[in-house]
């Protein structure tokens, strides 16, 4: 079984299975050789205080098998050198994290000073004796939560010694979640063990063909490689069904992470398809007004942090019409100052936006210092989730969603309102709308709020995934532009193409050479493309196309 | 006033400077003592070297932007390729003093492990040849880059935008250690030019004067180009593009012809700035850069040659000025910048100002014309 660790602590872990044979195997006399006692515990908590090695190996494999409500926090505390006992009485303590003083018998808080009270020793046999105790306790555990993490444990770690205890907790299984953990531990320590009958490892290989992902993969190249006759042959079909299967899932995989990446595009991009796609307004500060909403959601946080702690999750939602205000209010006033000027003189409005931009970036450094601030994730947006074998992190998910929530409400605004209506009409024909009574004025200044409201919307989302530094901006911009100009000037929907095609092609292309070539070689594909199709993918026709 | 000369007024002062800056600046560095208030002392050699060299690149980019309305946002990657073939022939003078002391390898190669040159290298132990290379490269790369876009008839916004693209992508390619140019800490420890020190004071004052030479070159063959009827149909196009293609006009050819002389212009002003700064890196390539370019020229005015030297000179020093007295507000004042030229003064301090002299004499003499010509777009 040494063969399953590296050659290296191949000594070491000769040692640690004596150490967890001597455990088992006193555990197992434990366990069915002397049915617990109810007053056993007495004396299971005298040996800790003989202060004896071998007394305290024994003590807790008896602590182990007793089932006593205390079992787990001693054993935690003797492994963290918290146990004490009293040399004089022999009555035993641990304390917790925190320090405070427990009757190990009762676990209720003790009435006594720390001061007298000496430590159980540890050494390395002991040592050896609690981790096997600990699993142990967790494999026959009361917690299914607990059981469900010893079995992948020891599937993970193919710890052959667990292999008695494994049977036994699946005899008495009863979650069929738990119980297949379960058969699939045992398979995957029948797949590697030396004495396992070809019946045997061929159930153990039709498990583990059956669970399909990754680590069943290397337990099957194991079993392959020591394997013969029917056996090696069951195995190297499983692995070649599995090869097939995890190339499936690894693309899903990708096309997963490039739909999250090309959302993040989009977000970034989508308030510059209004502002520049739509009314043709070259804005270089679009990438400021995203750093704006990145940093509002900071402020919404710290404040909530100094006086509501409770809001927290709702932190994000809170910061959201927060931030399409802030940066809405920005970009009108961008316009009203600046740009209205510029109209008709795009090379100008570049350079005049340009400025702003720099000049929105160094309030912020001024503002906020020039270092990261740490924006939060909210409970909802933390940790994963398996669907087949994909993993998804719910960050990501939720941006996902998101975007598409942004992208759709966007839609509703240009095609069911009125206002939506009248910025279509002043961007189609402007003089033709103005003749109609639209004030055009008024309507480029909200256009260039709401797209510029839209950009702070997207900040929100980016500070969950990026550093909210005054360069967070300057980092979109670019990728902002080549989404818009690659789906086509003016078209959501060609936005939404570009930035979820780009996505996906970009996270094909990184595993075969690497991410900052994978972006050259898609910059250079879409300065080419625009060669091909300089109005992009999908170009509006008509009169408007030369204004 | 349309059969105007090669140097007029304004073009013979400024030549007159530069000449003046060439021949008495080395002198008032090297044999005037430095007790003498006529003393240049080297730090201000260097720096004004910068400028000369950044107002190349201006006058360069004036060229296309200020006479054919192509507003190139990726023109300091052209400087940059420019000195990255200056700095690779530095490079190799450098022979078997580097750290690693390999008489045929640059430092970083040898400690990236590789054995050969990279292909890319040969031939710049050979001054003739980087030369050649300062001129070629960003020249080949513009011509292509030029040759699809203007054949595609790609203008306006959408070109500056691929030109910054192109620019962020070189950003990004020479940021790779594996492209073999000395990924981000880029070329530099220089020992010799032409077997003279970098270092040295009288190489610093001769690449002072040759800078000064070179912008004077530069702006010589930029305004000849702009006076002839070559510049009278780029300036046709600038105003009115679809226009000059009816009257049979190939426009994709001007332009592209415009756009690689000015790249390569912009190539000599690179290859002379890494000599003088000792150092090139990829962040040389920043789009922000270029577009910092684009805002000298906006300042001095743009359609006006000298006006971009000019508000090139004038915008670094106040770079120096504010990045040492108030680093702070450097960028408040570079932003504000852009936005107060950009509505206050379309045409520059020097366009502005010819303009004023223009009503003024057109007033006294009653003539009529304006030699400046009018921004337009």
């Amino acid at each position: 079984m040494t063969a399953s660790f590296g050659r290296g602590r191949a000594a070491v872990a000769a040692t640690r299975d004596l150490i967890c044979g001597i455990a088992l195997a006193i555990l197992l006399c434990l366990a069915w050789g002397t049915p617990a006692r109810a007053d056993a515990i007495d004396d299971t908590l005298a040996r800790f205080a003989s202060d004896k090695f071998p007394e305290t190996e024994k003590a807790i494999g008896e602590l182990a098998a007793s089932g006593a409500t205390t079992a787990a926090a001693i054993l935690d505390a003797l492994g963290e050198n918290r146990l004490l006992f009293n040399p004089s009485t022999r009555a035993v303590y641990y304390k917790d994290a925190a320090g405070t003083l427990f009757d190990a018998k009762t676990g209720e808080k003790a009435g006594v000073e720390a001061g007298g009270l000496k430590k159980v020793r540890l050494n390395n046999a002991v040592r050896g004796a609690l981790e096997a105790a600990k699993g142990d306790m967790s494999i026959l555990s009361p917690d299914p939560a607990r059981r469900l993490a010893a079995a992948e444990s020891v599937f993970k770690s193919r710890d052959q010694s667990a292999f008695a205890k494994v049977e036994a907790a699946l005899a008495k299984e009863t979650d069929t979640r738990i119980k297949l953990a379960f058969e699939q531990a045992r398979a995957a320590l029948l797949a590697t063990k030396v004495d396992a009958s070809e019946a045997q490892r061929l159930e153990a290989i039709a498990t583990l063909r059956a669970r399909g992902d990754q680590d069943a993969m290397g337990l099957l190249e194991a079993a392959s490689a020591t394997a013969q006759g029917a056996v090696k042959a069951a195995a190297d079909s499983a692995i070649a069904s599995l090869n097939l299967t995890l190339a499936v899932w690894k693309n899903l995989q990708n096309v997963w992470y490039g739909l999250s990446l090309g959302s993040v595009l989009l977000l970034a991009a989508i308030g510059l398809a209004i502002t520049f796609g739509v009314m043709g307004v070259i804005n270089m500060a679009h990438g400021e007004m995203v750093m704006l909403g990145a940093y509002t959601t900071f402020i919404v946080q710290e404040w909530i942090r100094a006086y509501q702690p409770g809001l927290f999750d709702y932190s994000l939602a809170i910061a959201i019409p927060l931030a399409f205000a802030i940066a809405g209010i920005a970009g009108i006033a961008i316009e009203r100052l600046v740009i209205r000027f510029l109209y008709g003189r795009p090379l100008e409005t570049l350079l005049a936006t340009w400025g702003i931009s720099l000049i929105l970036q160094q309030a912020v450094r001024t503002g906020f210092g020039p270092n990261n601030r740490d924006v939060g994730a909210p409970s909802w947006m933390a940790g994963s989730f398996e669907l087949g074998g994909l993993s998804i992190t719910y960050g990501r998910m939720w941006i996902i969603v998101f975007t598409i929530g942004v992208f759709l409400a966007l839609q509703l605004v240009l095609r069911a309102t009125p206002f939506g209506l009248r910025m279509r009409a002043v961007t189609q024909n402007r003089r033709m709308a103005s003749s109609m009574g639209i004030n055009t004025n008024r309507i480029d200044a909200l256009a260039f709020g709401l797209g510029s409201g839209i950009a702070g919307i997207a900040g929100v989302a980016l500070s969950q995934i990026d550093n909210v530094s005054p360069n967070l901006g300057q980092s979109y911009i670019i990728d902002s532009f080549l989404v818009v100009v690659f789906g086509g000037v003016g078209n959501l929907w060609g936005t939404l193409v570009a930035a979820l095609s780009l996505g996906v092609a970009n996270k094909f292309l990184e595993p075969f050479v690497g991410a900052v070539l994978g972006k050259i070689l898609l910059l250079v594909f879409i300065i080419l493309f625009i060669q091909k199709r300089p109005r992009g993918l999908f170009a509006l026709k008509g009169r408007a196309v030369e204004a | 006033m349309t059969s105007a000369r090669l140097l007029d007024l304004r073009g013979a002062i400024f030549a007159v400077v530069l000449i003046a800056a060439a021949i008495l600046v080395p002198i008032a560095a090297l044999a005037v003592p430095p007790a003498s208030p006529f003393h240049v002392p080297a730090y201000v050699i260097a720096l004004t070297g910068k400028y000369l060299c950044y107002a190349l690149l201006a006058v360069a980019l004036d060229l296309v932007w200020g006479y054919c309305g192509i507003l190139s946002l990726g023109h300091g990657a052209f400087f940059a390729l420019g000195g990255y073939a200056m700095g690779m022939y530095l490079m190799r003078q450098i022979g078997a003093r580097g750290v690693y002391a390999n008489p045929n390898l640059p430092d970083f190669m040898v400690f990236l492990n590789w054995h050969d040159l990279p292909v890319a290298w040969w031939g710049f132990n050979s001054f003739g040849y980087a030369l050649l290379m300062v001129l070629a490269v960003p020249g080949v790369l513009a011509f292509a880059f030029g040759w699809f876009a203007f054949r595609s008839r790609v203008t306006g916004v959408y070109l500056s935008i691929i030109t910054q693209a192109m620019t962020y992508a070189l950003l990004l390619a020479f940021f790779r250690n594996d492209m073999g140019f000395g990924g981000n800490n880029g070329l530099t420890d220089f020992k010799d030019i032409l077997g003279w020190n970098v270092q040295a004071e009288p190489t610093r004052a001769a690449l002072f004067s040759l800078s000064a030479i070179a912008l004077l070159i530069g702006y010589l063959i930029a305004r000849a180009v702009t006076m002839s009827k070559f510049g009278k149909v780029l300036v046709a196009i600038r105003d009115a593009e679809s226009r000059t293609r009816f009257l049979g006009y190939r426009v994709e050819n001007y332009k592209l012809l415009v756009f690689t002389l000015s790249a390569m212009m912009a190539g000599v002003a690179g290859a002379l700035y890494v000599p003088q700064v000792g150092i090139i890196n990829p962040s040389e390539f920043a789009p922000a850069n270029s577009i910092e370019a684009v805002i000298w020229v906006a300042v001095g005015g743009r359609g006006t040659l000298v006006g971009a030297a000019i508000g090139a000179v004038l915008v670094n020093f106040g770079k120096t000025y504010f990045t040492g007295a108030l680093p702070e507000y450097w960028l408040f004042a570079l932003g504000a910048l852009f936005v107060l030229v950009t509505l206050f003064l379309p045409k520059g301090i020097v366009g502005t100002l010819g303009q004023l002299f223009a009503r003024e004499r057109r007033a006294a003499v009653g003539a009529r014309g304006n030699r400046v010509p009018a921004v337009a777009e």
